[in-house]
């Protein structure tokens, strides 16, 4: 159920509302109209740092082209909370994927990169085209989530797509560099994982004790670089 | 200090949970009945997110190794302090080398300890509760063993004041949208976003069934069975954040619901949220128990917070009044 139907439609709409719709009393999800891309994804970078500072509002959780708001307290008028929301979407100008360059050296294959393997068997490329490949493109961190420090990167060149396990690899360790289906990633916590480990890195992508405990926010740029390759 | 002497799986730390750091994929995990925490921080003139132990594996054992105050709510149980019966609901002062025991409860899923001063195992970005998943947060970041040692903070008041008096439980105290007849939670929740792509038939089955919760549940979630949930078309949802409460359809058409340790991302098309003043009852539900929903609006949702919150109030009064005795 969206919150923000419109009762009648009215002259030069030029662009659609993005759907804003409750998650209980205490939370509130702003989706961006449209297909994915990055310009939708940087007005959502936008319109999350103008309302992480709003009153009331706990934090702006930013997702894949969507932004879900917690809040302190339930709001007082979600009618004019809506209001105020989409009028911020239709006039903030997307922020660009400004945020500083990580690079990050991967040992590619190996025994942590255990399903190069069955990449390169799907993709039809030999395994020096596929790291060659991922390790030439860049990345924008488009969210964190699903686990600490867990950036979601786009970027991925189609060739090297690969669907996500039907049954996970049970202990996959933290660091595995990744891709599952169209994205690639790096994993911030030994533990199951779904997703198609191809090489590894030494970095810690998420520390409690540090002021800033993710190493990725959105807004950073991510680039793969090769410190080795075991075949 | 108190020292674990039995603790089966899953016992751990737990807070009001590790509020703001969902943007850096940290979920929440806390108390899954904060009522039952808070009126135990309340009893003991604690502030109300003082943290104390989850316990839901039993029996759980400990020694108070120093005299300290300490109580116990949540779920309906039976505890002996050195041979003496502690009722739920109550608080009393341990002395140094005294053994407490918490059996099975009765009803209900979950019992909270906690003790004056709280237990005070470091806060990590804010917060005391256990992050399992990740490893830190609450006692070395891992549910509690026989042999562990928490510390205990200095208590508000020094443990001066009088104990031994209890509250009556919150499930009693606070009227549910409508008793527990045939041993049926039934549960408030509010429409989510995806509810109206379900076909009207799909709705009225979310609707009208007694919902069983499944023993694949846990403090990540509840699964629920009894029914399926069909889109006549699949939807591809982009990664968004969720919240504990949110009822989510996975292709399998058996709804999840997401508790404490939920992640703080999903994908699945969102049926419904149980409201903030029903879902610590769904907290102290077990698996096997059956739930049923019913729709209110976003102002009785937040109403029904009301009598949970003057029920607190309440309570922290009469507490302050008993202890100055």
């Amino acid at each position: 159920m969206s919150i923000n139907h419109r009762a009648s439609p009215f002259v030069g709409v030029l662009e659609k509302d993005p759907k804003i719709s409750l998650i209980g009393t205490l939370a509130m999800l702003v989706e961006a109209p449209g297909a994915f891309d990055l310009v939708q994804q940087g007005r959502i970078w936008a319109l999350a740092d103008v309302v992480s500072s709003w009153p009331n509002v706990e934090e702006a959780v930013v997702g894949v082209t969507n932004v879900m708001l917690t809040f302190e307290q339930p709001p007082d008028d979600i009618g004019a909370l809506t209001a105020e929301l989409i009028e911020l979407w239709h006039r903030l100008s997307p922020r660009n994927s400004d945020g500083k360059l990580i690079e990050i050296p991967v040992i590619y294959g190996g025994e942590l990169g255990f399903d190069l393997p069955a990449l390169v068997a799907r993709s039809g490329l030999s395994a020096r085209d596929v790291i060659r490949i991922h390790s030439e493109g860049e990345y924008t961190v488009c969210a964190i989530a699903s686990s600490p420090g867990f950036g979601y990167l786009h970027g991925l060149d189609r060739r090297i797509f690969m669907p996500r396990k039907t049954v996970p690899s049970l202990n996959m360790r933290a660091g595995s560099v990744t891709i599952g289906g169209m994205q690639t990633g790096v994993a911030a916590l030994s533990s199951p994982n779904g997703w198609n480990a191809i090489g590894w890195a030494s970095v810690q992508m998420f520390d409690p004790q540090r002021q800033q405990p993710s190493l990725m926010l959105p807004g950073d740029r991510v680039r793969f670089r090769i410190d080795r390759i075991e075949l | 200090m108190i020292e674990i002497l039995t603790s089966h799986a899953f016992n751990t730390v737990q807070d009001m949970g590790r509020r703001g750091a969902r943007r850096f994929g940290v979920s929440t995990s806390g108390v899954m009945d904060p009522v039952a925490l808070a009126a135990g921080n309340a009893l003991l003139g604690n502030a109300d997110g003082a943290a104390g132990i989850e316990i839901q594996t039993f029996p759980f054992r400990l020694r108070f190794q120093a005299d300290v105050a300490f109580a116990l709510t949540g779920a309906d149980h039976e505890a002996r302090l050195a041979d003496a019966i502690v009722p739920p609901w109550w608080c009393a002062q341990a002395r140094a080398g005294d053994v407490l025991t918490i059996a099975s409860p009765r009803r209900g899923a979950r019992v909270f300890l906690t003790v004056a001063g709280g237990i005070d195992v470091p806060a990590v970005m804010g917060s005391r509760s256990t992050h399992l998943r990740a490893g830190f947060g609450g006692y070395d970041g891992r549910i509690l063993q026989a042999g562990d040692i928490l510390p205990v903070g200095a208590a508000p008041g020094a443990g001066s004041g009088r104990v031994n008096f209890g509250a009556e439980p919150a499930d009693v105290a606070i009227a549910a949208a409508r008793p527990a007849d045939d041993r049926v939670l039934h549960l408030r929740v509010m429409r989510a976003g995806e509810h109206d792509l379900f076909s009207k038939a799909m709705q009225a089955t979310f609707w009208s069934t007694t919902w069983k919760i499944s023993a694949q549940s846990d403090r990540g979630g509840y699964r629920l069975t009894g029914g399926k949930l069909t889109l006549a078309a699949p939807v591809e949802m982009r990664s968004h954040g969720v919240v504990p409460g949110v009822v989510q359809v996975p292709p399998s058409g058996e709804p999840i619901i997401q508790m404490s340790d939920a992640n703080t991302a999903g994908g699945y098309p969102k049926m419904a949220a149980v409201i903030q003043a029903d879902l610590w009852r769904l907290g102290q539900a077990s698996p096997g128990s059956l739930i049923a929903f019913s729709e209110v609006s976003y102002q009785d949702a937040v109403a029904a917070m009301t009598p949970v919150n003057d029920y607190l109030a309440k309570l922290r009064a009469t507490a302050e009044l008993y202890r100055a005795l």
